[in-house]
């Protein structure tokens, strides 16, 4: 900068002492001209200044240079005139001298440099700075640190911190050397040793030793070379069948497909005759395929006439013989495929006389009847079936297949037949427990008494339930309850000593009425149900043992129990086999025994009372209070006897809020305390712990019982094992990057550098984006 | 009448018949087989008249005796299955690779990875209820649920695994076609079973000292009984072995072990008094007078007593201390049995009510009417489900102890049982004059069916005190004649838990065990009619101290704020638009409010239609009496 200054200076100092040589040229050159034209250009300049001073009349040109034309010797500084007057005058252009030099260009191009430069903005302020600096370090720190996020997290849901964390390599070793040190000493290990290493017994690598992986890889070459061979052979072979197969295939003359044909079935018919010699199980599967060759040909229109070019042969058929020959000879063909196939052997002939129809039977079946004495049922049916009319007749057949033949010729009547059985057993049956209900319904109250208590429980529940059905469109209803309920205590009163029927087979019989009785009219039946609830109360306890479905049904009906059905239903007795001696002798006077129960059984009717007034008294007692706030004489008349009116109580009490539903509010022969239990719930939690915010959520977590009493032992200590762990005489040291598997650049403990480098968490980007607005 | 088979089932009745005679024998994890599975397999028609069968008790548990055997809690085998999984995920990844899995010999493991688990088992120990919805969760509570159903899974998982280790049976006893099993005497039953337990049954003539009471220790290696004529005496009744008899010149009422077999509480004329088993008198309780009966609560450490007066005291005998004193207010107690499932105490009064107490309230906590008669014995089971009562009107009833109850199952005895005793496997014992019945049910803590007995037997003197032995068939019964121990095949729970009560332990063991019995003593306030309540928070106070908090801030810190609307440019927020938006927001969470209490209401109403269709009255109801 400063160079170009002063070469800018000594510019400017050449300069002036340049024009001030001119001006002495000027000088010089003046008063000659002067004296050579005076009197002419002295007329003229006066001209040309009148000319001037009307031309700038107008205003817009007041000034003008003044143009030096003589030389005077009062050179003013500031009128030097130029010609170019409207332009500006640049640096460069002093600069520049007459003729062009190239030591200038540097300094013209430093110095246009320095008119590219801007001036320097002011410096901020130093609070502003400083913020700045805070957020970019803060984003750089958290940045780093929000790294170690995901272990935090970690080892604040581990179930268990184990510190020191540095952990010794665990070293493993190999077999070799622990075996190295370790030597054989007993005699019996020093032989097992020896025998081991006699047999190279491999004892690292566990599973082959050399010599059998040797015999293993090792095989002979000859073995080898004959393997080879076969199948160069096989492939050979299979490269001509399959030329072969080729070229014939190619073949289009329908004739030589014809004789292919017929020679392949002579043969096959050859083979099939030697084989029925030979093997006849073979044969009999042989004879299963033509046997479909000739379902399939049945089955098909294919040589019937009925194709295309039959109906087109058929037309011709009248006057051309050849055709008539062509049609002839399809259906013959037909009829040769669809003939059975009948083969006979002699022997069986000879056996069983020359009878017609047992020519018919085909000799393998027979044979493999004999034979395997029915081995494959599937087989039989089958034979079966082709010789079904021939067997029929024959009398001489072994039973067995008969009885197949019956199912064969009854197996489309079968579903027939199974529905009938199934209808007669379910009239059977009908009949069966119609003559069962009749015969109860028949017999007399009074013989009931000489039966066991067992069957009549269920007679008693039966006839009760009939007696109704009957008894139902006399519209009576009210009376037969009575004398249900009369029946029925009158049974129960018995007590019948003896109980030989087992119980247990009372159920399907019960079962079974009941659902008879659904049957019949399930509304009716249900409205009697409810009618006769009270009476039946004692027995559905009893059915709970039996008829668990039933006793749910009760049950679920979530209504009020009378307390008195409940107490006062007269249970069935046990009978013992063992009776009290002391009973013994009442039992002699049954009557006797019958008073005493029947005493008893009313004797604590106050019993029912007390209790049920025991529990109003606490429902009452229980019962949060209604306040009243009602003053006497309060805006009113006041005074002995008067009372406040009803309108200013009601609106001076205050109602208490009703508490939830007692416990015991369906229970009649239950009080249930609702009284807190205040030191139970002094050890009960009282205080929700962090997460949750719901005590049902906290108690699912402390469903588990810990101690060791409920669980096993390895149960118990997972259960119990400590939040964290530390080794007693070790320093526990901050955690480092290399402990958790970072590793850890030169630079700080701090800064960890990531495989995947985490994105920042929410709170950071948030700040991020705010550095980036501002 | 049984000739009418029932329509539908296609299999022929009478093999069907001879199925449901045929007592099948039940194995302690067949809780609730389906009958079709305990008929499936018929066994061969048996020639032998009768055929009993008795557990064994294999003496092979003294041995180890260490280990424990019991179904609550197991113990750390040495099984190399179960330590190689004791992490199941981790065993998985190992699998994966293919040569960690190679052993040694290059032997492939047959059964790869854990070994399976029936669900069925596992469900059993499974103590959170699924079906319960719970109210919406965050994430991070969502994750702290299902940390602690996972546990609970794996845990029900081990100790479903652990219950092979329940080697042991329960015996049974099985009638032929038509036989009743109450028919078979207890000396067929001797005949049948093996020296050892025949040598379980015995009868002690002791009619100088009248009727007994007796007691078994809870180990059941031990008894105690005591005359009312004041003969005391404690014996190993096992090998038979006399601890100590001493009369106490008094009247004697009850008897009972305290936590261990080495102290005895009896019950004397006058007082309370304490023994060891040398019979040396350590204690006169005096603040006990006039005791009738008494329970001790092992896991609290309570010696229960109902007295003459009326009032039923704990005694705390860990420190000596009277924990309460509660006056039932119903006259003299002479029935009272322990719940062994929640350790509340039932007392049956002459009213025919049977209540129900906890040391913490002063009020019974439930009363039940059972009876029109007064109430003459009680007991409840083991699982606390059901409770029996039997009364002066000589009915016996079965309650269900589940909330409701109600009588499951009633019967009319000939003349009305004055003791009764559940086993542990939910026998039912009555004793009536001088005849005890016993009657079963299917299997474990099921309802016993009272139809017909199980086994009877006549003793020499009506019954006095009747207590089935733990962890052996027997049952004890003390009469006028002195003491009888009956056989009962299938009564007692065959497995025991060595730790909790080993009939084996040795003087050291006693003693290890005493200490720990104490150090996990349960507190007398926790006890309440469902234990499990324990477990679950505390509503009322929650709701107090929100209460308080709420108070102390002026605020609700939970409650949600109230909408403000926000300020909206281009003058529209007008003060009167931001309190219509205001309003409009208001409006609308109100609406809401409406239409679900609307919801509500439609369907209680729903419910209640629905209810009376069920009982429609008739015009004929008027009649009824």
């Amino acid at each position: 900068m400063q160079a170009a200054e002063m070469n800018a200076m000594r510019a400017a100092e050449g300069l002036l002492a340049l024009s001030q040589q001119e001006e002495l040229v000027d000088l010089q050159d003046y008063p000659l001209s002067a004296s050579e034209d005076e009197g002419d250009s002295d007329g003229e300049r006066k001209h040309q200044k009148l000319l001037e001073s009307i031309g700038s009349l107008d205003g817009k040109k007041r000034w003008k240079l003044a143009e030096r034309s003589e030389a005077s010797l009062k050179v003013s500084e500031f009128n030097v005139s130029s010609e170019g007057s409207g332009e500006k005058l640049l640096l460069s252009d002093l600069l520049e001298p007459a003729k062009t030099s190239s030591s200038l260009a540097a300094v013209k191009k430093q110095l246009s440099r320095v008119k590219s430069k801007k001036a320097v903005e002011l410096p901020l302020n130093k609070q502003e700075v400083e913020r700045i600096n805070r957020e970019v370090a803060f984003n750089k720190t958290s940045q780093t640190l929000s790294k170690w996020d995901p272990i935090v997290l970690k080892n604040r849901q581990a179930e268990q911190l184990v510190f020191p964390l540095e952990k010794e390599p665990a070293s493993f070793v190999p077999i070799e050397h622990v075996f190295g040190s370790w030597k054989a000493r007993t005699p019996l290990e020093q032989e097992i040793f020896n025998i081991l290493y006699k047999n190279k017994q491999p004892v690292t690598d566990p599973l082959l030793t050399p010599m059998e992986k040797a015999s293993l890889k090792a095989m002979s070459l000859e073995e080898a070379k004959m393997r080879r061979a076969e199948l160069q052979r096989a492939r050979a072979l299979q490269s001509y069948y399959e030329a072969k197969a080729r070229r014939e295939k190619k073949i289009k003359s329908k004739k030589y497909h014809k004789i292919v044909k017929k020679g392949k079935v002579k043969k096959a018919l050859k083979e099939f005759e030697q084989l029925q010699k030979v093997n006849p199980a073979a044969a009999l599967e042989e004879l299963e395929k033509i046997e479909k060759a000739r379902m399939m040909e049945r089955m098909s229109l294919k040589h019937q006439n009925s194709g295309k070019w039959a109906k087109s042969k058929a037309i011709m058929a009248k006057y051309d013989l050849e055709a008539r020959q062509a049609m002839q000879e399809q259906l013959a063909k037909n009829k040769e495929l669809t003939q059975k196939l009948q083969v006979v052997s002699e022997s069986e002939e000879e056996e069983k006389g020359t009878e017609e129809e047992e020519l018919l039977v085909p000799d393998a079946v027979n044979e493999i009847q004999m034979c395997t004495d029915g081995p494959n049922p599937w087989m039989l049916r089958n034979c079966n079936s082709d010789a079904k009319g021939e067997i029929q007749k024959d009398p001489e057949q072994p039973p067995e297949p008969m009885v197949q033949e019956v199912s064969e010729s009854e197996e489309e009547e079968k579903p027939g037949g199974e529905e009938e059985v199934l209808l007669q057993e379910f009239e059977e049956r009908r009949s069966l427990r119609k003559s069962s209900e009749l015969s109860k319904n028949a017999e007399p109250v009074g013989s009931q008494k000489t039966k066991d208590s067992s069957s009549q429980e269920v007679l008693s529940e039966l006839k009760a339930l009939t007696q109704k059905l009957n008894q139902k469109n006399c519209q009576s209803k009210k009376q037969n309850v009575n004398l249900v309920k009369t029946v029925l205590q009158g049974q129960r009163e018995e007590c019948a000593p003896e109980e030989e029927e087992p119980l247990l087979l009372q159920r399907p019989e019960r079962v079974q009425t009941l659902e008879d009785l659904e049957d019949l009219d399930h509304e009716e039946y249900s409205q009697i149900r409810e009618l006769s609830r009270p009476v039946l109360e004692g027995e559905r306890t009893e059915r709970t043992t039996d008829n668990q479905t039933d006793a749910s049904k009760g049950k679920k009906k979530e209504q009020m129990i009378d307390l008195q059905n409940l107490l006062t239903t007269k249970s069935p007795s046990v009978k013992s086999l063992a009776v009290p001696t002391a009973i013994e002798e009442l039992e002699d006077e049954e009557e006797k025994h019958q008073k005493q129960i029947i005493k008893e059984a009313f004797a604590g009717d106050d019993v029912i009372r007390d209790f049920l007034k025991e529990k109003k008294e606490a429902v009452k007692a229980s019962k949060p209070k209604d306040v009243d706030l009602t003053l006497p004489g309060w805006g009113e008349w006041g005074g002995i006897g008067l009372k406040p009116s009803a309108k200013k109580r009601r609106r001076f009490l205050i109602k208490a809020p009703e508490g939830p539903p007692r416990k015991d509010k369906n229970l009649p022969n239950v009080i249930i305390s609702e009284k807190r239990n205040i030191q139970a719930a002094a050890h009960q939690v009282q205080v929700l712990p962090y997460p949750f915010t719901h005590h049902q959520q906290f108690e699912r977590t402390v469903q588990t019982p810990i101690g060791s009493t409920w669980n096993t032992q390895r149960a118990f200590q997972k259960l119990t094992t400590p939040k964290v762990v530390t080794k007693p005489g070790h320093i526990i040291k901050p955690i480092k990057a290399e402990d958790v598997g970072y590793c850890s650049s030169s630079r700080s403990d701090l800064s960890v550098t990531l495989s995947n480098p985490k994105r920042p968490t929410g709170h950071h980007k948030k700040q991020l984006k705010k550095n980036s607005i501002d | 009448m049984e000739t009418v088979p029932r329509p539908g089932k296609g299999v022929p009745l009478k093999k069907d018949k001879l199925q449901a005679k045929r007592k099948k024998p039940r194995r302690y994890w067949e809780e609730e087989t389906a009958p079709t599975a305990a008929g499936a397999s018929p066994g061969p028609p048996r020639k032998k008249k009768k055929n009993l069968e008795l557990r064994r008790q294999k003496l092979k548990n003294a041995h180890n005796s260490k280990k424990s055997w019991s179904s609550k809690k197991s113990q750390v085998t040495k099984k190399s299955r179960e330590q190689r999984r004791p992490r199941e995920q981790k065993n998985l990844r190992e699998q994966k690779k293919p040569g960690s899995q190679q052993s040694l010999s290059g032997a492939q493991d047959p059964f790869p990875g854990p070994a399976p688990v029936p669900v069925q088992k596992a469900r059993k120990f499974c103590r959170i209820d699924k079906s319960k919805k719970l109210p919406h969760s965050l994430p991070k509570t969502q994750s702290k649920l299902e940390v602690a159903e996972a546990l609970e899974e794996e845990i029900s998982i081990k100790a479903a695994r652990s219950e092979l280790l329940l080697a042991e049976e329960p015996g049974f006893l099985e009638g032929d076609d038509g036989e009743d099993t109450a028919k078979i005497r207890q000396a067929d039953i001797v005949e049948a079973v093996d020296i050892a337990s025949a040598a379980k049954h015995f009868d002690l003539n002791l009619r100088q000292f009248g009727p007994y009471r007796l007691d078994y220790s809870r180990t059941g290696r031990h008894m105690t009984f005591a005359g009312r004529r004041g003969h005391v005496a404690a014996l190993d009744w096992v090998t038979k072995k006399l601890m100590c008899e001493i009369n106490v010149m008094e009247a004697v009422r009850d008897i009972r072990f305290l936590h261990s077999e080495a102290l005895l509480a009896v019950a004397q004329n006058r007082w309370l008094h304490i023994y060891d088993n040398q019979g040396i008198e350590l204690h006169c309780v005096r603040r006990c007078d006039r005791v009738t009966r008494l329970e001790f609560l092992p896991f609290h450490f309570l010696l229960t007593t109902a007295s003459e007066t009326g009032f039923l005291t704990y005694l705390d005998v860990s420190v000596g201390k009277i924990v309460a004193a509660l006056n039932a207010r119903a006259g003299r107690l002479n029935v009272m049995a322990q719940n062994p499932y929640n350790a509340v105490i039932h007392l049956g009064h002459s009213n025919g009510t049977v209540s129900l107490w906890s040391p913490s309230v002063q009020e019974p906590l439930a009363k039940i009417l059972c009876h029109r008669g007064g109430v003459q014995a009680v007991a409840v089971d083991s699982t606390g489900t059901y409770m029996a009562t039997s009364g002066l009107d000589h009915q016996l009833k079965v309650f269900d102890l589940r909330g409701t109850y109600q009588p499951l199952s009633a019967r009319t005895l000939p003349l009305g049982a004055g003791h009764l005793a559940f086993s542990q496997r939910g026998l039912l014992a009555a004793g009536m004059g001088d005849v005890v019945n016993i009657w079963t049910g299917q299997g474990k803590a099921t309802l016993p069916a009272l139809e017909r007995p199980y086994l009877t037997h006549r003793l020499a003197g009506p019954v006095h005190g009747l207590q089935f032995c733990p962890f052996e068939d027997v049952l004890g019964v003390g009469h006028s004649g002195g003491i009888t121990s009956m056989l009962v095949p299938g009564a007692a729970e065959p497995n025991f838990d060595g730790l909790e009560s080993n009939p084996y332990r040795s003087r050291k063991q006693r003693q290890e065990w005493e200490v720990k019995a104490l150090l996990e003593k349960v507190p007398a306030e926790l006890i309440c009619l469902n234990p499990r309540a324990l477990a679950e928070v505390d509503v009322i106070s929650l709701e107090q101290r929100k209460k308080e908090r709420m108070e102390r801030l002026g605020y609700d810190p939970e409650a949600k704020a109230p909408f403000q609307p926000k300020p909206k440019r281009k003058g529209r927020s007008s003060t009167g638009s931001m309190v219509k938006r205001k309003k409009k927001v208001l409006e609308q969470e109100h609406r809401d409010k409406v239409r679900q209490s609307l919801e509500e209401q439609q369907k209680q109403q729903k419910q209640q239609k629905a209810k009376p269709t069920g009982v429609q009255p008739s015009a004929l109801d008027r009649f009824v009496r």
